[in-house]
């Protein structure tokens, strides 16, 4: 089952269930281009698509996990939800899924819908729910933001992982046997391990970010009150 | 599945399919792709008669069935589930899966071979016909939201850089002496991902700022959209397919 868990494909899921939740996705979607346009200013646009860029590399990285048969991957939402904040994040990860599966079939086209509840909408509302929380009770030192980046990107990727199973007992396509919870915490335990692999790598990636070019992290902009000015876009060269 | 994600599924050709405008590509494979997913799985002749149109739309672009299937095994570890479904009895994932009912299991295995296997055809015949830049343009004249275009271009263009900036660090790590070799690499590689990132974040802003300064304003220039957009004429050649798609899934639903 694992093998299709993040992206699941044709066939997986019924089509009704699929339908509903393409439209549940577009619903959030367009909710996140309004939210998300605003975002967008001169210093998120190119980070966007760098985030969208990384995700999608990212995602490459399949893990074998037990047998050859269970595998994952890397999700990212909450590297985007941290860099870009959860609205442009979200329509980052969107992005990676849409261009994925027109282009290389990776997860089905019908299923898109279902995909993005999971990845893109549950995984980074998840993590940024999780990042507002966390930087608010955490020190605030870089090991606080690398706890923070962990927790929330292990979090976020058990979260999309149990809206696949959500989704298959409203609608999959064997029949489990009612052995529902099986799959939950085979699923969970999973994607934990996934999990931590994607914590260390948001954790890491998201720390140097944060020494280097601070005023890059969105997820710090709201927290820290601005002394001095911020730093001029063109900065590139050090 | 991550074999072979950067553009190498790109076929140069003349065909009548790559010449067909993008827009019209998506749009044909996108209901032709609904069409087989919403035929009921015990309707075995319309999965064939979805074959055949798979194989006549890749004998009109010319894409070879060797290049094809080899390209569709990124499918397969879901085959290999497909296939162990109705048959392993023991271990308990699969209990998990209810093989109680072994025709189901049949079927479930069937409905996901199938359906998964038409779909992938389907986008790598996309993908064979399309470069992601037309695939860009054909997404914006489908009015998809300018702020997901802007972000798809700069994924696109950025994997580049991604990918540059990772060999250029990797070669410097072994002129320093370094041994990549599988598993040392790891080490390396977990340390020198944030630099990665900053490294390839710092420039590609300034591949946008060059952008901005030629007059980027978040679209493409009207030259991109003006010319090739798709006429009636090629929306109705390029309707044949999803239509009799669509005429098959309906038979199926009918019938059944």
């Amino acid at each position: 089952m694992e093998t299709l868990a993040m992206h699941i494909s044709n066939g997986i899921i019924d089509g009704p269930v699929a339908a509903i939740f393409a439209a549940l996705a577009l619903v959030a979607l367009t909710g996140c281009v309004l939210r998300g346009r605003r975002d967008l200013d001169d210093r998120l646009a190119p980070m966007a698509g760098l985030v969208a860029a990384f995700i999608f590399a990212v995602q490459m990285l399949n893990f074998p996990i037990f047998t050859a048969g269970v595998s994952g991957h890397l999700l990212g939402g909450a590297l985007a939800a941290m860099l870009v904040g959860p609205w442009v994040g979200a329509l980052c990860v969107a992005v990676v899924l849409v261009v994925q599966a027109l282009i290389f079939g990776d997860g089905g086209v019908a299923m898109l819908g279902l995909n993005i509840t999971n990845m893109a909408l549950l995984g980074t509302a998840a993590a940024y729910l999780l990042i507002a929380l966390l930087l608010r009770v955490l020190p605030r030192t870089p090991a606080g933001l690398a706890v923070t980046a962990f927790v929330a990107a292990m979090l976020s990727v058990v979260v999309a992982s149990q809206g696949f199973v959500l989704q298959y007992w409203l609608g999959g396509t064997t029949d489990l046997g009612g052995n529902l919870a099986g799959l939950a915490g085979t699923m969970a335990g999973v994607h934990l391990l996934i999990g931590i692999g994607e914590g260390l790598i948001t954790a890491t990636t998201v720390l140097t970010v944060a020494k280097v070019r601070p005023d890059l992290v969105y997820a710090l902009r709201s927290l820290r009150t601005p002394i001095a000015p911020a730093v001029p876009v063109a900065g590139g060269v050090r | 599945m991550g074999a072979g994600h950067g553009h190498v599924l790109y076929r140069e050709s003349d065909s009548p399919v790559h010449r067909l405008p993008p827009e019209v590509k998506i749009a044909a494979m996108v209901v032709f792709t609904i069409a087989v997913v919403a035929t009921p799985r015990t309707a075995f002749w319309a999965f064939g008669g979805y074959a055949l149109l798979v194989a006549a739309v890749a004998a009109l672009a010319r894409v070879g069935p060797r290049w094809l299937l080899s390209r569709a095994l990124i499918e397969v570890p879901f085959v290999v589930f497909a296939v162990a479904l109705p048959f392993l009895g023991s271990g308990d994932r699969v209990e998990v899966l209810g093989l109680r009912l072994s025709e189901d299991g049949l079927h479930g295995a069937w409905n996901i071979l199938a359906k998964g296997t038409l779909g992938v055809l389907a986008s790598l015949l996309l993908a064979a016909t399309t470069t992601t830049r037309d695939l860009i343009v054909g997404l914006d004249r489908l009015h998809c939201p300018q702020v997901l275009t802007q972000i798809a271009t700069f994924m696109l263009r950025y994997l580049d850089v991604l990918v540059g900036e990772a060999r250029r660090m990797r070669v410097a790590r072994i002129s320093r002496g370094d041994d990549p070799r599988f598993l040392w690499q790891l080490r390396g590689f977990a340390a020198g991902i944030g630099a990665l990132f900053l490294r390839a974040f710092e420039r590609g802003e300034r591949v946008y700022l060059a952008m901005l300064s030629r007059g980027y304003t978040g679209r493409m220039p009207a030259g991109w959209q003006g010319e090739g957009a798709a006429s009636a004429g090629q929306w109705l050649v390029a309707a044949t397919v999803p239509v009799l798609a669509a005429t098959i899934a309906v038979t199926s639903v009918v019938l059944s």
